[in-house]
Order: structure tokens, then C-alpha cells, then sequence
């Protein structure tokens, strides 16, 4: 059962993130990466992370992709819109993007296969577990990240200042 | 066993589905007749004794009605978004405990389709997942001013998202569970949220009234500015959908109130006269819809007593009052169990 869903959910995962790329409309693609976070969100559940799964809908699904969809319909961009690009660049990305995918084999294939079967007990993604080892074994990276995040933000109130004269 | 906790489920989720439904198309009937009430007319009175039929005739026009399509619209996507939009209505409900449990043949079942442990996020991420249907039906109808709406709509929802997030982090700093059976658990007898959380309350109830996008934040179908707001190209039952959606929302949102605020299925005193377990669980879910009634009824009283915000004062109050006010709550909360040293 759960094998079946990991095979499920890993060929919807994919096969929406070909369509990311392979689709024409930019609108398409975002509700492509959309359903490619939904199905990544499964694997979270399968793997026990249930905190994990709902966060990552929460963030990336309801927040970050709204944002992203928000642009792209104001930006109103079309096939005909987009810049034409040379045969000899898309072969060069084919190639560029080959490479790429030799190197990730490359360095996944001496990867043990057994390694997720491995995780310490059934709870460890609950919330009330996740948030003791965050706060204790990881302290300092979780507050370094949200000093990451405070950048983030005043450089955004900075970009959408008004000029001061 | 199994196939008896398969099949009390099975019931569980139909009938949970069933009477939301039921409950949001009487709950167009009621707004009519209080609508009518506050502005001393008589309302629907000509289907059925009282025009109880009127939802029924109304659903019916709405079938009967043409169907058009815009040609150049993207023609899934116009279909998917009212529908997008009444699957996420729907979805909240599963969460949502709707009475302590009853015993059958010695097995106990709990009235909720699932007792998840991360509920609240749960509601948070349906929620979040709630603007697409918006955006996805503005966008499709290929129309600026269906996209201006859409636009309209899923800022006003994404606003007040923040605050509504905000000010529930100070309920479960309280009561240190995600899981909103386990709140609802804690309110037993008269220790009801809202006593403790008055202000994270007031918030939660703005937004709500917000996200569900009623008056007075009913911005997105401002009829004084828009042509239609997002569903303009909309018509027969698709734009029933995304009306009918607001609706199911408003029970929803009544229904989560009520559990996260008002002690859900719990009633101070009742336990001194029922002692059946079965009869206990079963008047905690009539309190329950009780309590859910009476916010409705609020959603519709609000609606017709005051006026619509701007839109500027809409986003002002948002960012510039609700979220510092939220973070606030946030921090009295923690002084207040640091105080009683409930904080480890």
C-alpha cells in the first residue's frame, strides 16, 4: 500500500515537474509546480513527517506560489511574448542539463539504499519531537535562519520605499 | 471490528458532508429573511409555507439557467476553478471534532472524520490552498476585470491569513496541542478560550469574517465599484459554486470558531443532568451546532449593520493593525505563563 503510493506520488511528482518546464504558459507551469510541492508533501507524509507535509503546503503551496502566480498574471506573459531563442542555445541547455543530471547520478549512486529505511521511530516527525530537537541540538542555525529572513524582509521594505527627496 | 470503524466513519464523513451542505443552502434562506427582518421587509414568502423552498427553487434556477463559457478562456480552468473553490469549502470539515464519540457494542467512536495531530495547520493549509480557486477563476476568465477581482480577492485572503495565523499561535501556546479535538477537550466545563484569549479572539474573528470575504470585507463582490469581482464571466451553477462556496466557508468558519473559542462540544452544567455517556456526547454536538448557529446568524447580523470598508482602510487594518496587534497578543501570552510558570 505505502509502496504504491510512494510510486504514485513520485510519477505525479515528476511528471508535474516535466510539465514545469515542458509547458508553454507560464500560468500552466506554476499550477504544474503546485501540484509537484502537493505531491512532495505526500512523500513527507509517508515518511512520518506530518508537520513537516503541512508546513511545506502552508509555505510553498499557499504562500510562495500565490506570489508567484500573483506576477505572472500581472505580467500577462504569452507564447507570442516570449523572446524568441536560437535552436543552437536550447541545444546547448539540453547538453548543459545532461551533464548536470550524469553529475547527480554520479554522486547518488554509491547512496546506500536502505538509508530512509533507517529513520529512528515512527514519531520522529511529530511536531511535539521536531520541535525539541529544533530547539535544543539546533538552536543557533534555526535563529541564524530567521536572521536570514529579517534580511529578506528589509530588503523588500527597502526596494518598495518611496524615494525620499 | 474494522469494517465497523470503516463503515461508523463512512457515515461519519457522509453526513458531516450532508449537513454541511443542507446548512449552507438554508443558510441563504436565513440571510434573506434576516436581511429582510433588519430592514423591515417581509423576504421570501412565496415557495413552499414561509418559503422554506426558496434555497430549493434557487438551486433549481440556478441549473436551469445558460451556461456560458467565454471563448477564449481557458476552458479547464474555468471549470476548475469553482470547483477548486467548493473542494477546499468542503475540506475543512474533516478536522473538525463534532462531538465527544459514542459507544456502539462497547467500541467507542469519536464524531470527527480524522483526528489528526496537526489539525489547526491542517485548516491553515486548506485555507491557504483556498485562494487558488479564486485566482485560477479570475485568471481563466481571460477578462481584466474578472482578473483585477481575483487579484482583489486572494490579496485581501492572503492579508489577513498572517493575522489569523498570528493570533491562533497565542491559543496554541496555551494549550501546547495542534490537535483540535485536544483543544476542545480542554474547554470542559466553563474554561472556554475566549475567556483566556479575548483579544487573540477578536482577531481570529475579523479575520474570519475576512477570509470568507462578508461584509464588511466583502471587497471582492463590491457591487459600488466592480463590475463582478472574479466571477464576472461566471454564470449558471459555476457561479452558484463560488457563492454557495462562501456559504459552506461561513459554516466552517463558525464551526472552527466555536471549537477553538467556545469550548466546542462542551456545555458548563449539562453534566449534572445527563450522565449517559451516549446522551452526554450527543446533546455536546446539538450545543455544539448550537454555538455554530449563533455565529452564523452574527456573519449575517454584521452583514446588514455595517457599511463596507475601502480598500486601503481593508489593507490599513491588516498589516497595520491586526498583525502588531496579534504579535502583541503573542507576547502578553507568554508574560502572562511565564508569570504562572507554565513555561518549563
Amino acid at each position: 500500500m505505502v509502496q504504491y503510493t510512494f510510486y504514485f506520488l513520485s510519477f505525479l511528482a515528476i511528471l508535474s515537474a516535466l510539465m514545469v518546464v515542458v509547458s508553454k504558459n507560464p500560468v500552466h507551469s506554476v499550477l504544474y509546480l503546485i501540484i509537484t510541492f502537493f505531491a512532495i508533501a505526500g512523500h513527507y507524509v509517508l515518511m512520518n513527517a506530518q508537520f513537516l507535509a503541512a508546513v511545506h503546503i502552508i509555505v510553498y503551496a499557499g504562500a510562495i506560489m500565490v506570489l508567484f502566480l500573483y506576477v505572472i498574471m500581472m505580467l500577462n506573459l504569452n507564447a507570442d511574448v516570449e523572446p524568441h531563442k536560437s535552436k543552437w542555445l536550447k541545444f546547448a541547455a539540453t547538453i548543459t542539463g545532461g551533464l548536470l543530471m550524469i553529475v547527480l547520478i554520479g554522486a547518488l549512486r554509491n547512496v546506500s539504499e536502505n538509508a530512509a529505511a533507517g529513520l529512528p521511530g515512527n514519531d520522529i516527525g511529530l511536531v511535539k519531537n521536531l520541535g525539541r530537537v529544533l530547539f535544543n541540538d539546533y538552536a543557533l542555525p534555526f535563529e541564524v535562519s530567521s536572521i536570514l529572513f529579517l534580511s529578506a524582509m528589509v530588503g523588500a521594505v527597502m526596494l518598495g520605499k518611496k524615494e525620499i527627496k | 471490528m474494522f469494517t465497523t470503524a470503516i463503515l461508523v466513519k463512512v457515515i461519519i464523513i457522509v453526513s458531516v458532508f450532508a449537513i454541511t451542505l443542507v446548512v449552507a443552502m438554508y443558510s441563504t434562506y436565513a440571510e434573506r429573511k434576516i436581511a429582510a427582518f433588519f430592514q423591515d421587509r417581509l423576504g421570501p414568502n412565496r415557495a413552499g409555507p414561509y418559503g422554506i423552498l426558496q434555497p430549493v427553487a434557487d438551486g433549481v434556477k440556478m441549473f436551469m439557467k445558460e451556461e456560458i463559457i467565454p471563448d477564449v478562456s481557458n476552458k479547464f480552468l474555468f471549470i476548475f476553478g469553482p470547483s477548486l473553490a467548493m473542494l477546499t469549502a468542503c475540506m475543512t470539515s474533516a478536522v473538525i471534532p463534532w462531538g465527544r464519540g459514542i459507544t456502539i457494542g462497547g467500541n467507542f467512536y469519536i464524531m470527527q472524520a480524522a483526528d489528526v495531530n496537526i489539525g489547526i495547520l491542517y485548516i491553515f493549509g486548506v485555507v491557504s490552498i483556498g485562494v487558488y480557486g479564486i485566482m485560477i477563476g479570475g485568471w481563466a476568465s481571460n477578462n481584466k476585470y474578472s482578473l483585477l477581482g481575483a487579484l482583489r480577492a486572494s490579496s485581501q485572503m492572503i492579508s489577513y491569513e498572517i493575522a489569523m495565523g498570528l493570533a491562533i499561535i497565542s491559543l496554541i501556546m496555551m494549550s501546547g496541542t495542534l490537535s483540535v479535538r485536544d483543544i476542545a477537550e480542554q474547554q470542559q466545563g466553563f474554561h472556554w478560550n475566549v475567556l483566556y484569549q479575548p483579544l487573540g479572539f477578536l482577531i481570529f474573528l475579523i479575520c474570519a469574517f475576512a477570509e470568507t470575504n462578508r461584509a464588511p470585507f466583502d471587497l471582492p463582490e463590491c457591487e459600488t465599484e466592480l463590475v463582478g469581482g472574479y466571477h464576472t464571466e461566471y454564470s449558471s451553477m459555476k457561479l452558484g459554486f463560488y457563492l454557495f462556496a462562501e456559504y459552506i466557508n461561513m459554516f466552517i468558519s463558525s464551526a472552527v470558531i466555536s471549537t477553538l473559542y467556545f469550548g466546542g462540544y462542551n456545555m458548563p452544567l449539562i453534566g449534572r443532568f445527563v450522565h449517559d455517556p451516549n446522551w452526554l456526547s450527543m446533546i455536546g454536538t446539538c450545543f455544539l451546532f448550537g454555538k455554530i448557529f449563533f455565529f452564523i446568524f452574527f456573519f449575517m447580523w454584521v452583514r446588514w449593520t455595517l457599511p463596507r470598508f475601502r480598500y486601503d482602510q481593508l489593507m490599513n487594518l491588516g498589516w497595520k493593525v491586526l498583525i502588531p496587534l496579534s504579535i502583541l497578543n503573542i507576547f502578553l501570552t507568554g508574560i502572562v505563563m511565564w508569570l504562572n510558570g507554565k513555561l518549563g
